[in-house]
């Protein structure tokens, strides 16, 4: 087993150990989407047309809850010593960091997205175009959320300036994602906003390894 | 004359403004354990993490066999067994699950040498109880354990005998005589004596340096 799998084997196991954690976030997120019906009422329409904003809000918050612990978790017991000391590139450990925060929240948020969809009145290809997008978008979010976690990294009130950091970096993914399914209900396709949410992907996949990389061999100074 | 395995020229290190040591030089051969002394603060664990490659130098190389290991940072890693002042442990892992993660991260497969290593420190009975049920000398015997797992040739230990007890301490010493007499080489940073025969000493004092190596 290399050390890539070995790494996202260890934190998907240590989730599993903790399942309270990651039931957290999800629980975060149903809640925080089921107060927009139950707060506006029945207004199926307006509803349905801001379904996708608040549900793409809602999954970015959630992501963000469970990024502060990304890093700092090894950070506070030492286990990032031997990441940085381990004999292969640290920027592949930062990619099995993002990749198993995505497969425990990113995942299972564009899993839950559609069901909560069905609240806000959304048809049967927009609950599907929603999931979609998110299943795009949402490795963004934890790519990017991990360098905003690897740069805020030993620093005091971390949460609150990971959130500042990551917020804006998001804004691409979040206007492209949400967008998709307003170009939906207005008869057009969705190709176009999922390839540009797959390019966003791509990009942060490319360059945020290395980022997360650098900013943890200075934590580690 | 053998040149050394392990060589360090003229070694500073800085942090906030401050001149923790400065031109430091001193070689370590097969076999040979350099036991770093001084006060609080007086830069034992930074020169550990310089060597190490965790905080770069502000000047001065650190080769091995001859070549400056910043060519190759990688190969460098892959030879070195760090023990920090954390012990670098899951609590939510068992023993056995830290001891084997921690290997093959080195890229290594632990093993039947997961066995031995357990038996070494006294574990056997507890490889399979979670980290965090475990007592601060428990947690130091699994981190040393980890260590001599790794087979790597340079162990570098701050406070190795932290937490332990006496026959904890008497097992650390065997562990130690034993990977010397393979060849091996260490620098432990330390308050207490390592009970070591023939180890070099190397005393850091308050940004100043004295070798009685």
């Amino acid at each position: 087993m290399s050390g890539f799998t070995t790494l996202l084997a260890r934190d998907l196991r240590l989730v599993l150990r903790r399942p309270g954690d990651v039931g957290v976030v999800l629980a975060f997120f149903v809640v925080a989407t089921v107060l927009f019906p139950l707060g506006i009422g029945p207004e199926t329409n307006l509803l349905a047309r801001i379904a996708a904003g608040v549900l793409w809000c809602a999954a970015l918050f959630a992501a963000l809850l469970s990024l502060e612990r990304l890093f700092a978790a090894d950070y506070e017991d030492g286990t990032l010593d031997l990441l940085l000391l381990a004999p292969w590139p640290l920027e592949l450990a930062a990619l099995a960091k993002c990749l198993a925060h995505w497969i425990v929240t990113g995942l299972p948020l564009s899993l839950l997205a559609p069901f909560l969809g069905v609240a806000f009145g959304l048809d049967g290809e927009s609950l599907l175009a929603l999931g979609a997008t998110l299943l795009v978008g949402t490795p963004t979010l934890s790519l990017i959320g991990g360098l905003a976690a690897a740069l805020t990294l030993g620093a005091p009130k971390s949460g609150a300036l990971l959130a500042l950091l990551a917020l804006p970096l998001c804004v691409p993914t979040l206007i492209f994602g949400a967008g998709a399914i307003e170009t939906l209900a207005a008869g057009d396709g969705i190709v176009t906003h999922v390839a540009i949410l797959a390019a966003l992907a791509l990009v942060a996949l490319a360059t945020t390894p290395w980022a997360i990389a650098a900013a943890l061999r200075q934590a580690g100074e | 004359m053998v040149p050394p395995l392990l060589e360090v020229k003229d070694l500073s290190c800085r942090r906030g403004g401050r001149t923790v040591f400065d031109r430091l030089s001193f070689g370590l051969g097969a076999g040979q354990l350099l036991a770093l002394t001084g006060r609080n603060g007086s830069g034992k664990t930074s020169l550990l993490r310089v060597l190490a490659g965790l905080t770069p130098p502000e000047s001065g190389t650190v080769a091995w066999q001859g070549v400056d290991v910043a060519q190759d940072p990688e190969t460098w890693r892959g030879r070195l067994a760090w023990l920090g002042h954390l012990e670098g442990l899951k609590g939510d892992l068992t023993v056995a699950e830290n001891l084997g993660v921690a290997e093959r991260l080195r890229g290594g497969e632990a093993g039947d040498r997961l066995d031995g290593a357990l038996v070494a420190f006294d574990l056997g009975g507890l490889a399979a109880r979670e980290v965090r049920t475990l007592s601060a000398g428990q947690r130091r015997r699994t981190a040393l354990a980890r260590v001599v797992l790794s087979q790597a040739p340079l162990w570098l230990l701050d406070e190795p005998l932290n937490a332990l007890d006496a026959p904890a301490q008497a097992a650390f010493r065997t562990a130690l005589q034993t990977h010397l007499a393979a060849g091996g080489l260490a620098i432990a940073a330390t308050h207490a004596e390592l009970g070591i025969d023939g180890a070099q000493r190397l005393d850091l004092r308050g940004g100043g340096l004295r070798a009685e190596a």
